[in-house]
C-alpha cells in the first residue's frame, strides 16, 4: 500500500463539494470571506445539473404585481411544504431571495425584462404572483454560467472531474475528505477545516428521473457515513410532467413554464381534468370554470389560478390518477397543450428549448401538437439536517447546502424556490463554513489509516478476479425503487422494497469492474453505487414510518394528511445495527412566522401582519 | 429494432485504434443511448463523458461521422441506416481517453477575459434595462459551452493558432460583455491583439455546428470585427476621435 | 489515397482529410463554379466595351458611364456620358471600355463582403474546403491580419456600392422612358429588378447594420437610438438572407449584361409597348 506522503495532498481552509448553484455561491461567499477555498466536482465546471433547471428563480420582488412581498412568499412556501419546512430557513429564503437575485444580475445574469426595464417575473406552480425572474425557460444555465463566469475571478481553486469518495475526521469533527480524479484514477486527500456538501439529490436510484448521472447521492453516502443525520428522507419530488415517449428520454424535464404560460392538461377523452383533483385547501384559490382560468391567463387580477398550477405533487397524483384509470395518452401519460393555447411565435420566444428538445429528441412540434407527459422523479426535499442559519450538519465541520440539505421545502417544494434556495443557503453555508474555520484554527493532522481504508475499498473494486456488473446492479436498484417506493407507497410495498435491497446490498460488496482506473466509466458506476444505496435506503425506511400522505409521499394505505404526524420530522443515521431510523419532534413556530403563514392572503397583501 | 455496427476510437494520448461494436439500437435513441448500451454490454471501461443528456450542458460533444456534435442530441435515426457510425473524440484537444478530450484549454481563455464590469444601480437598487437591449446578449448566453465551435474552428483545429486566438466560444462570450448595456469596461484593444480578432476568417463552420443555433459569426464575431475597425482601422473614425473627440 | 500518418482520435493527417460522410464538397464545388463562371463572363463582357447599350437600357457593368466612344456597334450616345466624349489620353494597351472605369467599385464591394470572404476562403483557398475538413497546410496562418488586412475597409466599399445603388435605381427609371415616352419592356422590369436585387444585397451587409445601430450598447437610451435600433433591426432581416441576395444579384448582374447585349445584339427581341 502507498505510504500517505506519495498521495496528492492539497490544503485548504473550505472544500465545497459541489459546482451546481449551491456549491459556487457557497464558495464565492467563502472568497469573499477570506478563505482559501477549493471546489472539487464531478464533472466540468458549468457541467451541473442546475443547468437543468427551466423555469426561474422565485423571489418577491413584485416587479410584475407590486402586491407581493416575503410574507406572501413564505405563506406560500409554507403551504407549499404541507407545513414540514423548518419555518427559520422558510423564512430566510423569502426575504433574501430578491436581494440575491439582484446580486446576480450585478455579476452579469441577463433575465428576461418587463416594459419598465426590471427584471421580469413569471407564474409558477404554488406562486401567488408572478415571481420567478427567468430568461426564457434556460434560468438555470444562465445561473450556473454567471456564478462560473464571477468564481473564476474570486481566487477559488477548481478540481475538476474530481469525485469525493468520504469524509476524514478527527474525533468528531471533520479534517477533509478523500477523492479521485476521474481522468487519472488518481487518488487525491483535500485537508480543510470545514467541508460544504452541495452535492444534490440522488434520482439515479429511480429508473424515470430527470436527474443526470451525477445525482447518485454522495453527499448523502457520505455525511451518513461520516455519522450525521439525514432529515424528511420520505418526501421525495416527482415531477408531474416529464417526457414520455421515446423510450430513451423518458424522465426528461418538461417545464412547469409551459403550464405557467397558459399550457393545460388534458387525457385522451380530451378533458382538462385538473379541475377534479383540487384540494379542498387550495379550492378558495383556485379558479373552478375553464373560463375563469382564460381570464386569469389573460391578466385578469380578479380571476383565480387555473389548477394545472396546483403544487407539484398535487398534479403528479392527478396524472397518476387518470394513467390509472385508462384516460392516459398513448404511452402512459397526460397530454399537455400549449399549442392551441397560444400562438407558435410566442411559444418559441417564451420557451425555446422546449420547442427545442421536443423536435429534437421527440420528433414533435409543440407549436402544433400537445406534448405527452408524465410523472418523472425530480428532487429531494429532504437530505443532511442542517442549522437553520449556519447550515452546519449535526458533524462538526460538515456543512451543506442545496438539494442535499433538508428542511427548506418540508414536503414538497414550489417550483422556482429551488434556484433561490441555492443562492440563499448556499452564501449562508459559505458563511457559516467560514465563521466555523476560523474559529478553529489550526489545521488538524490527517489520519493516515482512514485514507488507506478509502483507497482500499475504492481499489479491490478494481482488483476483484469476479464479480457483478455494476450496471447491471444499478439497473436492478432502478427497478426496485421504481416499483416499490414509487409516486404512490404502501406497506407491504416498502417492506419488499427493504428485502430488494438487502439482497441488492450485497450484489453491491462484490461488483467489481474491468480495466485499468484511468476514466473507467464502469468503475466510476461501481464506486458510485454504495451512496446510491444508502439514498434508496433512507428514502425506504423513512417512508415506511410515514403513516400519512403529505407532499411529496403518498401512502395507499394511509390516506391523506395527518395531524399528529405533523409533529414531527423523520431522521435517519447510521447505527450500531446499521441504518437507525426515528421520530424528531417539531420546534413550536415563532408566534409572527405562524401568523403569517396561517394569514387571510388579503391582509399579507396590505402588509398588515 | 435493429442492430447497428459502431467503429469507436479507443485510446490515450500515446494511441490507439477504432474498435468495432454493435448494439440494438430502440425507437427514439440517440447516439449516446447507443454508447451507454456498449458500454453495459461489451465496453465496461469505455470512457464517454456526459452529463444532461438533454443538450442543456454540452458534456458529450464529439465527432459522429466526421461531424463535431453533441452525442445526446444526434438521434441514430437521423444517421444513415446501412452505414457504419464512425464516433470519435474531438480533433482539436488532446485525447484523455476514448471519447472523451482535454478541454481545459479553454477554460484558461475564459479567465484571461476581464469580466463584467457593471456600471452602479439606479437609486432604487435596480437596474434598468429594456428587453430590446438583451436581446443581443441573450442570445449569446444560450452558449452551453460544448466547445464543438472551438473544435471545428479551423485556426485551432489545423492552424495551430491557439495561442494567438480565443475561439468562437469566447468570442461571442466577448460579444456579450461588450454590448451588455452595463459593462463599463473596454475590451476592444485587448479583442484585437490578445484574442485575436483578426484570425477569424469567418468561415462559420462553429455556426453551422452550434447546438443552440447561436449565430456566432454574422451576431457576434463581425460585429466585434467592426468593432475593432471602428477603432483601429476606418481613417475617418480615427480623425473623428483625435481631433473632435468622439 | 496518399500515405497518412494516423494520428490520435483516428484523424489522419493531411490536407482535406475528413471522415465526414456525406458530399460536403457539394458546396465549395457551386460555388467555385459560380464564382468562376461569373468572373470570367464579366471579365470578357467588360473587355467588349461595345453593346452594353439598347434603347434606353444601360448594362449595369457599365454604369455610370463617365465617357462614351459613340462610334462603337451598341454603345450610348455621347449625351449619356457624364464626361463626354472617350479621353485622347487613354492608354492604348488598355482595352478602350466605360467598363473599366467603374467595375472596380462593385467589385471591391463583393470581394471584401464578409459573405464572399467566407465563400472563397472556402471554394478557392481551401481554409478551410469545409468544416471539419482539413484546410490546407499554412506556415503560418495570418488570417485576415497580415495581408489581407484591407478586409478591414469593406465600409469604404459600401459607401461606394451605396451611390452605385442610386446610379442603378435612376438606370432603371430611364429604362421606362425612351425618347422621352412612358412605356415597359422586358427589358426596363430586368433593369429594376437588378437594383433592388443589388439594394437587398447592399443594404444587408454587415457593416452597414454595424453603422446603423448595430454599434450602439443601448437602443432604448434616447431618440436616435430608438430609430437607429429601428433601422437595425430591418437591417438585420436582409442581413440574415445576404447569402441569398449576394447569389440573386450576382446571377442577376450578369443576366442583366447578357441581356442587354443580346439584344443590343439583335439576337433577342425585347418585348415592349415601344415596339421595335
Amino acid at each position: 500500500m502507498i505510504p500517505l506522503s506519495e498521495i496528492l495532498t492539497y490544503e485548504h481552509d473550505v472544500i465545497v463539494v459541489g459546482a451546481g448553484g449551491a456549491g459556487l455561491r457557497a464558495a464565492i461567499e467563502c472568497c469573499k470571506q477570506g478563505m482559501n477555498t477549493g471546489v472539487v466536482c464531478k464533472s466540468l465546471l458549468g457541467k451541473a445539473h442546475t443547468v437543468m433547471a427551466e423555469g426561474g428563480m422565485a423571489a418577491a420582488m413584485g416587479n410584475v404585481d407590486a402586491r407581493d412581498n416575503w410574507k406572501v412568499h413564505f405563506r406560500d412556501t409554507m403551504r407549499g411544504g404541507k407545513f414540514m419546512n423548518q419555518w427559520r430557513m422558510a423564512e430566510l429564503h423569502a426575504r433574501e431571495a430578491p436581494d440575491r437575485v439582484r446580486e446576480l444580475e450585478e455579476w452579469g445574469a441577463v433575465f428576461d425584462r418587463t416594459k419598465e426595464g426590471l427584471i421580469s417575473q413569471r407564474n409558477f406552480g404554488g406562486h401567488r404572483y408572478p415571481r420567478l425572474a427567468h430568461v426564457g425557460d434556460r434560468t438555470g444555465l444562465e445561473l450556473i454560467r454567471t456564478l462560473q463566469d464571477y468564481a473564476i475571478h474570486q481566487g477559488m481553486k477548481v478540481y475538476m472531474e474530481c469525485t469525493a469518495l468520504d469524509l476524514l475526521k478527527d474525533g468528531d469533527r471533520i479534517t477533509g475528505l478523500v477523492g479521485y480524479f476521474r481522468e487519472t484514477g488518481r487518488f487525491v486527500v483535500f485537508k480543510a477545516n470545514a467541508v460544504i456538501f452541495a452535492t444534490g439529490g440522488a434520482g439515479k436510484a429511480w429508473k424515470i428521473t430527470s436527474n443526470s448521472w451525477e445525482y447518485t447521492g454522495d453527499g448523502y453516502g457520505m455525511a451518513y457515513t461520516a455519522g450525521a443525520e439525514l432529515m424528511d428522507m420520505e418526501f421525495t419530488q416527482f415531477h408531474p410532467t416529464g417526457m414520455v415517449w421515446p423510450p430513451s428520454v423518458r424522465g426528461i424535464l418538461v417545464t412547469e413554464g409551459v403550464r405557467g404560460d397558459g399550457g393545460i392538461l388534458l387525457n385522451n377523452k380530451g378533458e382538462r381534468f385538473m379541475f377534479k383533483y383540487v384540494p379542498p385547501k387550495f379550492a378558495a384559490e383556485t379558479a373552478d370554470t375553464v373560463e375563469e382560468g382564460n381570464r386569469w391567463l389573460e391578466g385578469d387580477k380578479a380571476a383565480r389560478r387555473p389548477p394545472e398550477l396546483l403544487t407539484r405533487d398535487v398534479v403528479a397524483r392527478a396524472i397518476t390518477a387518470e394513467v390509472n384509470a385508462g384516460r392516459g395518452s398513448a404511452h402512459g401519460g397526460a397530454l399537455l397543450d400549449i399549442a392551441s393555447r397560444r400562438p407558435a411565435d410566442v411559444i418559441r420566444k417564451k420557451l425555446p428549448s422546449m420547442y427545442h428538445q421536443f423536435k429534437e429528441l421527440g420528433e414533435l412540434d409543440i407549436t402544433k401538437e400537445p406534448m405527452e407527459v408524465g410523472p418523472t422523479l425530480h428532487y429531494f426535499m429532504g437530505g443532511i439536517r442542517v442549522d437553520h442559519d449556519t447550515q452546519q450538519s449535526t458533524v462538526p465541520g460538515l456543512f451543506a447546502c442545496g438539494e442535499c440539505s433538508a428542511g427548506m421545502h418540508g414536503a414538497n417544494r414550489l417550483g422556482g424556490n429551488s434556484l433561490s434556495d441555492l443562492l440563499v443557503f448556499g452564501r449562508l453555508a459559505g458563511l457559516g463554513a467560514s465563521e466555523y474555520s476560523k474559529s478553529i484554527g489550526k489545521k488538524s493532522v490527517t489520519d493516515e489509516k482512514q485514507v488507506l481504508s478509502i483507497i482500499r475499498s475504492a481499489t479491490d473494486i478494481l482488483n476483484l478476479d469476479k464479480g457483478t456488473n455494476p450496471y447491471l446492479v444499478h439497473e436492478d436498484l432502478q427497478n426496485v425503487m421504481q416499483r416499490y417506493v414509487g409516486i404512490v407507497r404502501s406497506a407491504d410495498e416498502l417492506q419488499t422494497a427493504k428485502n430488494e435491497l438487502e439482497r441488492i446490498k450485497k450484489d453491491v460488496a462484490l461488483v467489481k469492474s474491468d480495466g485499468a482506473s484511468q476514466y473507467n466509466a464502469g468503475w466510476h458506476k461501481a464506486l458510485d453505487l454504495r451512496n446510491l444505496l444508502i439514498s434508496a435506503e433512507a428514502v425506504t425506511k423513512a417512508a415506511e414510518m410515514r403513516t400519512e400522505s403529505r407532499g411529496g409521499h403518498t401512502r395507499i394505505d394511509f390516506e391523506g394528511e395527518r395531524e399528529e404526524c405533523a409533529k414531527y420530522n423523520i431522521v435517519v443515521k447510521k447505527g450500531e445495527q446499521g441504518m437507525e431510523v426515528r421520530k424528531v419532534e417539531r420546534r413550536e413556530p415563532p408566534e409572527t412566522l405562524k401568523k403569517i403563514a396561517y394569514a387571510k392572503i388579503e391582509d399579507l397583501e396590505r402588509e398588515g401582519v | 429494432m435493429a442492430k447497428r455496427q459502431f467503429k469507436i476510437w479507443r485510446g490515450n494520448k500515446n494511441g490507439g485504434e477504432f474498435a468495432n461494436y454493435q448494439t440494438e439500437i430502440e425507437p427514439g435513441m440517440v447516439v449516446l443511448d447507443a454508447i451507454h448500451s456498449i458500454q453495459a454490454e461489451s465496453a465496461g471501461d469505455l470512457a464517454v463523458r456526459w452529463n444532461c443528456k438533454a443538450g442543456k450542458c454540452g458534456s458529450c460533444s464529439m465527432e459522429i461521422n466526421g461531424k463535431p456534435r453533441l452525442s445526446c442530441m444526434t438521434r441514430m435515426n437521423s444517421l444513415p441506416a446501412n452505414e457504419t457510425v464512425t464516433l470519435q473524440p474531438l480533433k482539436t484537444f488532446p485525447v484523455i481517453k476514448d471519447l472523451v478530450t482535454d478541454v481545459s484549454w479553454n477554460y484558461r481563455q475564459k479567465e484571461k477575459i476581464q469580466p463584467l464590469k457593471p456600471k452602479p444601480r439606479d437609486a432604487d437598487g435596480n437596474y434598468r434595462m429594456m428587453q430590446e437591449d438583451v436581446d443581443r446578449i441573450q442570445e449569446f448566453r444560450k452558449c452551453i459551452e460544448c466547445f464543438l465551435c472551438q473544435d471545428v474552428c479551423h485556426v485551432l483545429r489545423d492552424q495551430d493558432q491557439a495561442n494567438n486566438f480565443v475561439g468562437p466560444r469566447f468570442m461571442i462570450y466577448l460579444a456579450s460583455l461588450e454590448m451588455h448595456p452595463l459593462d463599463t469596461a473596454d475590451r476592444i484593444p485587448t479583442i484585437r491583439k490578445e484574442f485575436g480578432s483578426g484570425l477569424c476568417n469567418i468561415t462559420r463552420c462553429c455556426t453551422e455546428v452550434c447546438p443552440e443555433h447561436i449565430n456566432i459569426t454574422d451576431n457576434g464575431i463581425i460585429p466585434l470585427k467592426e468593432r475593432v475597425v471602428d477603432r483601429f482601422y476606418d481613417p475617418v473614425m480615427w480623425v473623428k476621435r483625435k481631433f473632435f473627440g468622439v | 489515397m496518399t500515405t497518412q500518418e494516423i494520428a490520435v482520435g483516428g484523424y489522419s493527417k493531411g490536407f482535406s482529410q475528413t471522415h465526414r460522410t456525406d458530399r460536403w464538397w457539394i458546396g465549395p464545388l457551386l460555388t467555385f463554379l459560380g464564382f468562376s463562371s461569373f468572373i470570367v463572363y464579366s471579365t470578357w463582357a467588360a473587355l467588349q466595351g461595345n453593346h452594353y447599350f439598347y434603347g434606353s437600357y444601360l448594362s449595369p457593368f457599365y454604369s455610370p458611364l463617365l465617357f462614351v466612344d459613340p462610334s462603337v456597334t451598341g454603345g450610348a450616345s455621347l449625351e449619356h456620358a457624364w464626361f463626354g466624349g472617350w479621353p485622347s489620353w487613354w492608354p492604348s494597351f488598355v482595352p478602350a471600355s466605360p467598363a473599366f472605369l467603374v467595375l472596380a467599385f462593385p467589385g471591391a464591394f463583393r470581394f471584401t463582403c464578409y459573405y464572399y470572404r467566407k465563400a472563397y476562403y472556402r471554394a478557392f483557398a481551401f481554409t478551410p474546403p469545409g468544416c471539419a475538413v482539413t484546410a490546407l497546410p499554412q506556415k503560418n496562418y495570418k488570417g485576415e491580419t497580415f495581408l489581407l488586412l484591407f478586409q478591414n475597409l469593406h465600409r469604404y466599399a459600401l459607401y461606394f456600392a451605396l451611390f452605385f445603388i442610386i446610379i442603378l435605381f435612376s438606370d432603371a427609371v430611364q429604362a421606362f422612358f425612351r425618347d422621352g415616352k412612358l412605356g415597359i419592356g422586358v427589358g426596363s422590369i430586368v433593369l429594376l429588378l437588378n437594383a433592388t436585387f443589388l439594394s437587398c444585397y447592399t443594404l444587408g451587409c454587415h457593416s452597414f447594420r454595424h453603422l446603423v445601430g448595430g454599434k450602439l450598447d443601448c437602443f432604448s437610451c434616447d431618440a436616435t437610438s430608438s430609430t437607429r435600433y429601428g433601422l437595425w433591426k430591418r437591417v438585420t432581416l436582409l442581413n440574415e438572407n445576404h447569402m441569398l441576395f449576394a447569389w440573386i444579384s450576382l446571377f442577376w448582374v450578369g443576366f442583366s449584361d447578357v441581356y442587354v447585349r443580346l439584344v443590343s445584339m439583335g439576337i433577342w427581341h425585347d418585348l415592349s409597348t415601344w415596339g421595335n
